[in-house]
């Protein structure tokens, strides 16, 4: 049975192991630092922690021996020299009778938050950032470089290290970065157990992207998806994908948490088919975690709405389906069912052989070890949690 | 030598410059930060930013004077100078 979670929360990075039957809490590092998102690397057996300093930017650190000691990485993701956006900003314009204008400018990114990390074999990590870089190492995290394909992708206007942009970006912003500066973010990473040169990211505001070479190209995935609140509900860019996460025994089997719903695709992220439930409460949220094996299984933590970012009616319940979409049960036992405004972020939910897990940015962490059917509570006073995973 | 005078803050991320008497040469506050950087290399990334200016949540004061050149930290040091490094206090 998986025996042991590492979370990312608002003050540190946090280790939870099953000891004698209970799932036991402790600080691991990072205390009072913000640690958006901690991993392992199942190829070399090191944990990550993606960390936001606030004052002091964002930086990698990582763990040879298992959480004990924590050091920042020799190789920092930064941004190079020459690697410039099209970023969309609000300003103050009193000749406007809205007393606002929206300039577009060409800007120099430098790293506003280090938001996922995931692994690849043959030593490769891939890191998402805000403003939209990925880096990618292919020696262990000893070195990274941004991506250019997809950073001068014609979505974002292509190469812009030359000049200012002449064309426009598809690419929208989030304000989850840590200064709140809203600029695209890279939130999910999901490498092809079966071909390592095949990988899926998913990115706020922009939708699902995959490479099929390695990293050499890129192109949309978004077939199937709809914007509920533009002009042009079936755009090829701009969805607002909140969490995508695959089958790993069965890698065609895509599950994604969108703004606008829950959507499944069972041809590999080719078309997606909208799947929400929502007189079942099925409708909005952060995260998604798709069974190992079992590719029409998958889990969520949905939310009220857009608007009210919280549990519905005060009740929290995971909702599972069994059926790829077509039947959600909600599962409540052992969860508050009054008085419960919990959020659970996009990374805050895993699996892993029938143990499933999550965290809320109340400072809730919750674990079932059947499948769901029963949670237990952890503990209740953590800090508002970033992210929840095995490893 | 421009003696240079850290928030606590950063000893934690660098305990090897606690408790030590933190003397530099240089000549621009650009030139204090690359000396801080020799003594603990990745402090730089800490206190500036991918272009080199200064982090936004971060103040450099020469003095009493606040760093004026945030951008490329041209600002001028002279021997004697006291330079203080710190996390800019915004209230709370």
């Amino acid at each position: 049975m998986a025996s042991r979670l590492l979370l990312g929360t608002r003050k540190g990075t946090f280790i939870v192991e099953r000891v004698g039957g209970t799932w036991r809490p402790r600080l691991s590092g990072h205390g009072g630092a913000g640690s958006n998102y901690v991993a392992k690397d199942p190829y070399t057996g090191r944990l990550w922690a993606l960390l936001g300093h606030g004052h002091w930017g964002a930086k990698l650190s990582h763990s040879d021996d298992d959480g004990a000691t924590w050091v920042d990485a020799t190789a920092q993701i930064a941004y190079p020299a020459g690697a410039r956006y099209i970023a969309q900003d609000m300003y103050e314009d009193a000749t406007s009778d809205f007393g606002v204008g929206w300039r577009i400018s060409t800007k120099a990114a430098t790293l506003a938050k280090l938001w996922v990390i995931a692994f690849g074999p043959g030593g490769s990590v891939y890191v998402g950032t805000i403003p939209g870089g990925l880096f990618i190492s292919r020696d262990g995290g000893g070195s990274f470089a941004l991506n250019r394909a997809l950073w001068d992708h014609e979505s974002r206007g292509g190469d812009l290290s030359a000049g200012d942009a002449n064309a426009e970006t598809k690419w929208f912003g989030t304000p989850a970065s840590e200064g709140g500066d809203f600029a695209p973010g890279i939130h999910s990473i999901a490498v092809d157990p079966r071909d390592p040169n095949r990988v899926l990211l998913a990115v706020s505001t922009a939708g699902v992207i995959e490479t099929t070479d390695g990293g050499a190209s890129w192109r949309s995935r978004n077939k199937g998806m709809v914007l509920d609140h533009t002009p042009e509900p079936e755009a090829e860019w701009g969805h607002d994908t909140h969490a995508i996460d695959l089958c790993a025994g069965a890698p065609d089997h895509v599950w994604q948490q969108n703004h606008n719903g829950v959507y499944y695709s069972a041809d590999g992220a080719a078309t997606w088919r909208k799947v929400s439930a929502p007189t079942s409460g099925v409708h909005f949220g952060f995260p998604v975690a798709a069974d190992g094996h079992d590719g029409r299984t998958a889990w969520l933590l949905p939310g009220h709405s857009d608007q009210k970012r919280m549990a519905i009616d005060g009740g929290l319940f995971v909702a599972r389906t069994e059926d790829g979409g077509d039947n959600w049960t909600p599962l409540r036992a052992g969860l508050p069912q009054e008085h419960a405004y919990d959020v659970v972020y996009r990374h805050a939910l895993a699996q892993q052989d029938g143990v499933v897990a999550f965290g809320s940015t109340t400072g809730n962490l919750y674990v079932s070890e059947d499948r769901g059917d029963h949670w237990t509570a952890v503990a209740h006073n953590l800090p508002p949690i970033y992210s929840v995973r095995f490893g | 030598m421009i003696r240079v005078h850290l928030t606590r803050h950063l000893f934690s991320f660098f305990p090897q410059l606690d408790g030590r008497v933190l003397e530099v040469q240089a000549e621009t506050a650009a030139g204090v930060v690359e000396a801080l950087e020799a003594l603990a290399p990745g402090i730089r990334f800490y206190l500036c930013d991918e272009l080199g200016r200064l982090r936004t949540h971060v103040n450099l004061f020469i003095g009493t004077r606040m760093l004026k050149d945030r951008r490329a930290l041209t600002d001028p040091v002279a021997p004697g100078d006291a330079v203080h490094i710190l996390q800019a206090l915004s209230g709370g």
